[in-house]
Protein backbone atom coordinates (compact mmCIF):
# COMPACT_ATOMS: atom_id res chain seq x y z
CA UNK A 1 0.00 0.00 0.00
CA UNK A 2 2.97 2.43 1.09
CA UNK A 3 4.21 1.58 -2.01
CA UNK A 4 1.22 2.66 -4.21
CA UNK A 5 0.90 5.68 -2.17
CA UNK A 6 5.07 6.36 -3.46
CA UNK A 7 4.45 5.53 -6.77
CA UNK A 8 1.01 7.54 -7.17
CA UNK A 9 2.94 10.85 -5.47
CA UNK A 10 5.91 10.29 -8.06
CA UNK A 11 2.93 10.46 -10.97
CA UNK A 12 1.96 13.45 -9.68
CA UNK A 13 5.05 14.62 -9.43
CA UNK A 14 6.51 13.43 -12.71
CA UNK A 15 3.29 14.98 -14.38
CA UNK A 16 4.04 18.23 -12.77
CA UNK A 17 7.39 18.41 -14.36
CA UNK A 18 6.38 17.46 -17.64
CA UNK A 19 3.90 20.06 -18.12
CA UNK A 20 6.44 22.84 -16.45
CA UNK A 21 9.74 22.08 -18.09
CA UNK A 22 7.47 20.93 -21.43
CA UNK A 23 9.07 17.75 -21.98
CA UNK A 24 6.86 14.90 -22.79
CA UNK A 25 5.25 12.37 -19.77
CA UNK A 26 7.19 9.72 -21.13
CA UNK A 27 11.16 11.09 -20.82
CA UNK A 28 9.55 11.52 -17.19
CA UNK A 29 7.67 8.33 -16.57
CA UNK A 30 9.89 5.74 -17.74
CA UNK A 31 12.93 6.38 -15.26
CA UNK A 32 9.97 7.17 -11.84
CA UNK A 33 8.88 3.06 -12.94
CA UNK A 34 12.34 2.18 -13.44
CA UNK A 35 12.83 3.33 -10.01
CA UNK A 36 9.42 1.82 -8.64
CA UNK A 37 11.31 -1.71 -9.48
CA UNK A 38 9.72 -2.21 -12.85
CA UNK A 39 12.08 -3.88 -15.93
CA UNK A 40 12.84 -1.44 -18.89
CA UNK A 41 10.48 -3.31 -21.07
CA UNK A 42 7.60 -2.63 -18.43
CA UNK A 43 8.43 0.71 -17.74
CA UNK A 44 8.63 1.44 -21.90
CA UNK A 45 4.75 -0.15 -22.18
CA UNK A 46 3.52 0.99 -18.93
CA UNK A 47 4.84 4.90 -19.75
CA UNK A 48 2.82 4.49 -22.94
CA UNK A 49 -0.64 3.65 -20.98
CA UNK A 50 0.14 6.16 -17.82
CA UNK A 51 0.55 8.73 -21.08
CA UNK A 52 -3.06 7.65 -22.52
CA UNK A 53 -4.83 10.03 -19.65
CA UNK A 54 -2.79 12.70 -20.19
CA UNK A 55 -2.61 13.44 -23.46
CA UNK A 56 -6.35 13.38 -23.53
CA UNK A 57 -6.75 16.08 -21.04
CA UNK A 58 -4.06 17.68 -22.65
CA UNK A 59 -5.12 17.95 -26.20
CA UNK A 60 -8.68 18.62 -24.34
CA UNK A 61 -7.38 21.35 -23.15
CA UNK A 62 -5.03 22.55 -26.38
CA UNK A 63 -8.74 22.15 -28.26
CA UNK A 64 -10.32 24.44 -26.20
CA UNK A 65 -7.79 27.11 -26.73
CA UNK A 66 -7.58 26.48 -30.31
CA UNK A 67 -4.04 25.76 -30.82
CA UNK A 68 -4.32 22.20 -32.26
CA UNK A 69 -4.64 21.22 -36.07
CA UNK A 70 -6.57 18.69 -35.89
CA UNK A 71 -6.35 17.28 -39.59
CA UNK A 72 -2.66 17.08 -39.01
CA UNK A 73 -2.61 15.79 -36.36
CA UNK A 74 -4.80 13.00 -37.18
CA UNK A 75 -2.58 12.53 -40.26
CA UNK A 76 0.70 12.26 -37.95
CA UNK A 77 -0.98 10.32 -35.35
CA UNK A 78 -2.24 7.67 -37.92
CA UNK A 79 0.67 7.31 -39.92
CA UNK A 80 2.30 6.26 -36.32
CA UNK A 81 0.52 3.62 -35.25
CA UNK A 82 2.19 0.58 -37.77
CA UNK A 83 5.62 2.37 -37.04
CA UNK A 84 4.67 2.05 -33.38
CA UNK A 85 3.90 -1.84 -33.53
CA UNK A 86 7.23 -1.99 -35.66
CA UNK A 87 8.86 -0.37 -32.58
CA UNK A 88 7.48 -2.34 -29.89
CA UNK A 89 8.69 -5.52 -31.43
CA UNK A 90 11.95 -4.09 -31.27
CA UNK A 91 11.32 -3.16 -27.96
CA UNK A 92 10.69 -6.95 -26.91
CA UNK A 93 13.40 -8.29 -28.69
CA UNK A 94 16.01 -5.81 -26.98
CA UNK A 95 17.65 -7.01 -23.71
CA UNK A 96 16.42 -5.32 -20.82
CA UNK A 97 19.83 -3.20 -20.37
CA UNK A 98 20.32 -2.27 -24.02
CA UNK A 99 16.98 -0.57 -23.45
CA UNK A 100 17.93 1.22 -20.73
CA UNK A 101 20.72 2.55 -22.09
CA UNK A 102 19.10 3.46 -25.09
CA UNK A 103 16.67 5.70 -22.78
CA UNK A 104 19.86 6.94 -21.21
CA UNK A 105 20.84 8.39 -24.34
CA UNK A 106 17.25 10.13 -24.72
CA UNK A 107 17.66 11.31 -21.88
CA UNK A 108 21.13 13.06 -22.31
CA UNK A 109 19.57 14.57 -25.44
CA UNK A 110 16.39 15.66 -24.01
CA UNK A 111 18.69 17.53 -21.10
CA UNK A 112 21.32 19.23 -23.30
CA UNK A 113 18.01 20.12 -25.79
CA UNK A 114 16.45 21.91 -22.50
CA UNK A 115 19.42 23.59 -21.32
CA UNK A 116 20.48 25.55 -24.83
CA UNK A 117 16.40 26.46 -24.54
CA UNK A 118 17.01 27.94 -21.43
CA UNK A 119 20.36 29.48 -22.02
CA UNK A 120 19.34 31.40 -25.09
CA UNK A 121 15.73 32.44 -24.64
CA UNK A 122 16.09 36.23 -23.18
CA UNK A 123 12.88 36.17 -21.74
CA UNK A 124 13.80 32.87 -19.48
CA UNK A 125 15.48 34.60 -16.39
CA UNK B 1 -0.32 13.33 -51.79
CA UNK B 2 0.82 16.82 -51.48
CA UNK B 3 4.75 16.89 -50.13
CA UNK B 4 2.57 18.76 -46.95
CA UNK B 5 1.04 16.24 -46.29
CA UNK B 6 3.83 13.18 -46.93
CA UNK B 7 5.60 15.51 -44.18
CA UNK B 8 3.10 14.91 -41.92
CA UNK B 9 3.29 11.17 -42.59
CA UNK B 10 6.86 11.40 -42.74
CA UNK B 11 6.75 12.69 -38.92
CA UNK B 12 4.08 10.18 -37.74
CA UNK B 13 6.46 7.04 -39.10
CA UNK B 14 9.30 8.39 -37.66
CA UNK B 15 7.29 9.50 -33.98
CA UNK B 16 5.54 6.15 -34.05
CA UNK B 17 8.51 3.93 -34.30
CA UNK B 18 10.32 6.12 -31.33
CA UNK B 19 7.46 6.05 -29.48
CA UNK B 20 7.31 1.75 -29.65
CA UNK B 21 10.85 1.48 -28.88
CA UNK B 22 11.17 3.78 -26.19
CA UNK B 23 7.70 4.42 -24.53
CA UNK B 24 7.95 7.91 -24.58
CA UNK B 25 5.41 10.15 -27.00
CA UNK B 26 7.17 10.95 -29.81
CA UNK B 27 6.83 14.99 -29.09
CA UNK B 28 10.85 15.10 -29.03
CA UNK B 29 10.56 14.85 -33.30
CA UNK B 30 7.26 15.66 -34.10
CA UNK B 31 7.50 19.23 -32.72
CA UNK B 32 10.53 20.41 -33.69
CA UNK B 33 9.73 18.30 -37.42
CA UNK B 34 6.22 20.42 -37.16
CA UNK B 35 8.47 23.41 -36.95
CA UNK B 36 11.02 22.73 -39.67
CA UNK B 37 9.22 21.33 -42.50
CA UNK B 38 5.55 22.57 -42.07
CA UNK B 39 6.18 26.12 -41.08
CA UNK B 40 4.55 25.44 -37.56
CA UNK B 41 4.58 28.08 -34.75
CA UNK B 42 6.25 26.30 -31.82
CA UNK B 43 3.34 26.87 -29.58
CA UNK B 44 0.59 25.10 -32.45
CA UNK B 45 3.29 22.37 -33.17
CA UNK B 46 3.14 21.59 -29.56
CA UNK B 47 -0.41 21.14 -28.97
CA UNK B 48 -0.72 19.49 -32.37
CA UNK B 49 1.41 17.19 -31.31
CA UNK B 50 -0.27 16.27 -28.43
CA UNK B 51 -3.41 15.59 -30.29
CA UNK B 52 -1.24 13.02 -32.50
CA UNK B 53 0.35 11.67 -29.91
CA UNK B 54 -3.14 10.82 -28.35
CA UNK B 55 -2.83 8.44 -31.16
CA UNK B 56 0.08 7.43 -30.93
CA UNK B 57 -0.12 6.30 -27.08
CA UNK B 58 -2.93 4.05 -27.63
CA UNK B 59 -1.50 2.07 -30.87
CA UNK B 60 1.93 1.48 -29.07
CA UNK B 61 0.24 0.95 -25.51
CA UNK B 62 -1.98 -1.39 -27.04
CA UNK B 63 0.54 -3.25 -28.76
CA UNK B 64 2.42 -3.23 -25.69
CA UNK B 65 -0.40 -4.48 -23.74
CA UNK B 66 -0.36 -7.67 -26.06
CA UNK B 67 2.77 -8.82 -25.59
CA UNK B 68 1.68 -8.72 -22.14
CA UNK B 69 4.12 -5.75 -20.78
CA UNK B 70 1.91 -2.99 -19.65
CA UNK B 71 1.48 -3.33 -15.79
CA UNK B 72 -2.24 -1.38 -15.38
CA UNK B 73 -1.76 -1.05 -11.68
CA UNK B 74 1.46 0.64 -12.57
CA UNK B 75 -0.21 2.82 -15.72
CA UNK B 76 -3.25 3.89 -13.29
CA UNK B 77 -1.17 4.78 -9.87
CA UNK B 78 1.30 7.00 -12.16
CA UNK B 79 -1.34 8.11 -15.40
CA UNK B 80 -4.08 9.44 -13.23
CA UNK B 81 -2.46 11.64 -10.50
CA UNK B 82 -0.11 12.96 -13.24
CA UNK B 83 -3.29 13.96 -15.34
CA UNK B 84 -3.78 15.96 -12.40
CA UNK B 85 -0.11 17.19 -12.17
CA UNK B 86 -0.12 17.88 -15.66
CA UNK B 87 -2.76 21.14 -14.95
CA UNK B 88 -0.87 21.95 -12.02
CA UNK B 89 2.62 22.45 -14.20
CA UNK B 90 0.66 23.86 -17.15
CA UNK B 91 -0.75 26.29 -15.24
CA UNK B 92 2.71 27.14 -12.85
CA UNK B 93 4.40 27.34 -16.74
CA UNK B 94 2.31 30.27 -17.53
CA UNK B 95 3.37 32.58 -14.66
CA UNK B 96 7.12 32.06 -14.24
CA UNK B 97 10.24 30.82 -16.75
CA UNK B 98 12.79 29.89 -14.50
CA UNK B 99 15.76 28.95 -15.94
CA UNK B 100 17.83 28.09 -13.03
CA UNK B 101 14.85 25.55 -12.38
CA UNK B 102 15.08 24.17 -15.63
CA UNK B 103 18.89 23.74 -15.68
CA UNK B 104 18.75 21.72 -12.20
CA UNK B 105 16.20 19.59 -14.31
CA UNK B 106 18.52 18.68 -17.09
CA UNK B 107 20.74 17.68 -14.26
CA UNK B 108 18.65 15.95 -12.80
CA UNK B 109 18.10 14.08 -16.06
CA UNK B 110 21.65 13.58 -16.63
CA UNK B 111 21.74 12.23 -13.56
CA UNK B 112 19.18 9.30 -13.92
CA UNK B 113 20.46 8.69 -17.49
CA UNK B 114 24.15 7.70 -15.89
CA UNK B 115 21.98 5.66 -13.21
CA UNK B 116 19.95 3.98 -15.95
CA UNK B 117 23.56 3.44 -18.12
CA UNK B 118 25.44 2.32 -15.61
Amino acid sequence: MSHDVLAAALGLLAGTLSALFGVGGGVVFVPTLIFLGASARVAVATSLAAMVPVVLMGSWRQTRYGSVTWRDAVIIGVASVPTAKLGEIVADSLPNDTLQRLFAVLLVITAVQLAVRALRDPAAH
Amino acid sequence: MSRRTLALVGIGLAAGFLSGVLGIGGGIVIVPLLVALVAYAPKRAMATSLAAILFTAVAAAASHAQAGNVDWSYAALIGLPATAGAVLGAWVHQRIAPRGAVLAFSVLLVVSAGKLAL
